[in-house]
């Protein structure tokens, strides 16, 4: 035992000394690619600036300024709608084709092949190949996906769904299959209906990929931008009482995008100060949702 | 008994109906990519009046939209690709290697240092790029690292810590002893982690690989902040800047280069289609 000991420490020893080589450079990189970023932007959120170099401290004024903006509030709202019916319908949609393609149906593979295909393309190419679909069918009604803030929603929420349930799906089932045979059989002997099984035996056993895939469903939501800049790029836009606009189709992501670098070079410190609240958003949703459905799981 | 065989007719019954339903669902799911390579060999105008019609006489442009896409937008589509090319390959082996490395000195040295690190990672995991884009274009920037050769290290940093978070879960259930055994044969840590640990990080190796290869490849927000885009464009780049930048826009030849653009992707999926559905399942944890 204490032989071991001392050799798991002089392999130890050993090891550090070579720590520059290990860690130097994912360390380098990780501080230029996040670490000072981050922290950096933290800093500028309570600063006056156009570039890095010439930030002045102003305190919490850029904060104040992007929690009263209009466009900023609204987008958040849209934000959070899209998210939670994109979450609902692409977990219940997965969930779905995932249970059916674990009833040993004919050609699963095929189905599955086909159904994550979407999940390899790209934002931006998705967002165009949709934007011409929507198109050609408002065409005929000589209107078009830019013109109608509904339109843009609903418009997102089929790209997302055809995008993400292929994702969710791989995820459920795994989870499926991983339900004890043994507890499936106990069920059909003690003369319990399919119903039954899925809501009693089934769905507690797959409550860990549950909470995967709603927690991954809601970040993804949020943190959408490429699919939303390519689909409608915010619009259309209204003009308020003031003369400022709000596009009615922008998420958080993107009207962040905007105030940092369409809006002029002003209002950067309003901007990052949005940028600092969404990071928070995005870091307490995650965490919160990830608290709560782990005691669910307890429970069961 | 003549209940339990009904039921079973009824059952391979279900079965046929919900093959059925899955087929017209499947059809549905790639019509899209149907429309786009329909479409690609359509003229402009006439792909917003009938999108959904075959090219006829009269729509039909042969491969006159292809030709036109490559050079569209002032800007050779072969560049494009080649950058794309060049950024993934060298951004995934960077992150490959680099982070199989320092979460093998994390897992195994575990000092107070290492779960500073790791923590790090794990907290990068959940911060949204808007977070620190600013900032890192601007760092990214006066540090020169904003040429396709360069790039790679902006998305080792900003890529690190899913790697090492998914590396470190993998390290961790290696057991100790085949490295005590390769010290004992007089194995130094390079060359025990060199030629007996990453031998058997190979699963893992393919797992992060294929995440960071669909990330990259597809990212669009990063090279674009960062590029100088005057001359460096990669394929999303490519693509939203023919949109982004004209007023009308020759939709045939958008779809000719989406075209170009997904075939790499279809053909790579349908190559290595079990490692990717395992790698994304992986990396599932991820937040």
């Amino acid at each position: 035992m204490a032989k071991t000991a001392s050799n798991d420490s002089s392999i130890k020893r050993s090891t550090r000394r070579w720590a520059w080589l290990f860690m130097g450079p994912v360390i380098s990189a990780f501080c230029i690619g996040f670490v000072w970023p981050f922290f950096q932007g933290i800093y500028l959120s309570f600063c006056k600036f156009r570039l890095t170099s010439d930030a002045t401290f102003i305190g919490v004024d850029n904060y104040q300024a992007a929690l009263t903006d209009a466009s900023f509030q609204h987008s958040f709202w849209y934000t959070a709608l899209t998210a939670v019916v994109s979450l609902v319908l692409i977990n219940i949609l997965a969930f779905t084709v995932a249970y059916v393609l674990t009833q040993k149906i004919k050609g699963a593979n095929l189905f599955r092949t086909v159904f994550f295909m979407p999940n390899l393309i790209g934002g931006i190419v998705l967002g165009y190949i949709w934007s011409m679909i929507f198109d050609g069918i408002l065409a005929a009604y000589s209107t078009s996906i830019l013109l109608e803030t509904s339109y843009g929603f609903w418009g997102l929420i089929i790209l997302l769904c055809w995008q993400q349930i292929g994702y969710m799906m791989i995820i459920y089932i795994a989870g499926l299959q991983a339900v004890p045979e043994d507890m499936l059989e106990a069920a059909k002997i003690d003369g319990a209906s399919k119903w039954q099984t899925l809501f009693r035996v089934i769905i507690p056993n797959v409550m860990p990929s549950i909470t995967i895939c709603m927690f991954l469903s809601l970040t993804n939501g949020f943190k959408l931008f490429d699919q939303n800049l390519a689909l409608t790029g915010g619009l259309p836009y209204i003009i308020q009482a003031d003369g400022s606009t709000i596009n009615t189709t922008e998420m958080l992501a993107l009207n962040i995008y905007n105030t940092f670098y369409t809006a002029g070079a002003g209002s950067r410190g309003v901007a990052q100060a949005k940028a600092v609240v969404f990071f928070l958003l995005v870091a307490g949703l995650g965490l919160a949702q990830l608290a709560y459905t782990r005691r669910r799981e307890v429970q069961q | 008994m003549a209940n339990n065989k009904s039921s079973l007719i009824s059952e391979k019954r279900t079965k046929a109906l919900l093959t059925l339903v899955l087929t017209i669902v499947s059809i549905i799911y790639v019509l899209p990519v149907v429309a786009v390579v329909v479409n690609s060999f359509k003229r402009n105008t006439f792909v917003k009046t009938e999108t959904f019609a075959l090219p006829s006489e009269q729509s039909y442009a042969g491969f006159d939209n292809f030709i036109k896409g490559m050079t569209f937008g002032n800007y050779p589509f072969s560049s494009s690709v080649l950058y794309s090319v060049i950024i993934t390959v060298l951004s995934t082996s960077l992150i490959l290697i680099f982070c199989s490395m320092a979460a093998w000195y994390i897992a195994r040295v575990n000092s107070k240092f290492c779960k500073i690190v790791y923590f790090l990672c794990v907290f990068s995991m959940v911060v949204p790029f808007q977070m620190v884009m600013f900032t890192l274009s601007k760092t990214a920037d006066s540090l020169k690292l904003n040429t396709p050769w360069t790039i790679p290290i902006v998305y080792l940093g900003f890529g690190a810590g899913l790697a090492i978070f998914m590396f470190v879960g993998f390290v961790k259930s290696i057991p100790l002893e085949i490295e005590e055994a390769a010290a004992i044969d007089g194995c130094g840590p390079i060359r025990t982690f060199f030629s007996v640990v990453l031998p058997m990080l190979k699963p893992t190796l393919i797992s992060v690989g294929i995440l960071e290869i669909m990330w990259v490849w597809n990212d669009y927000l990063l090279p674009v902040l960062v590029l100088d885009v005057n001359e460096y464009r990669t394929i999303p780049i490519h693509i939203q800047y023919l949109k982004g930048s004209y007023g009308t826009v020759d939709l045939g030849a958008t779809m000719a280069l989406i075209l170009l653009s997904i075939i790499p992707v279809i053909v790579f999926y349908l190559a290595a289609q079990k490692h990717i559905i395992k790698g994304v399942a992986a990396g599932a944890v991820k937040g």
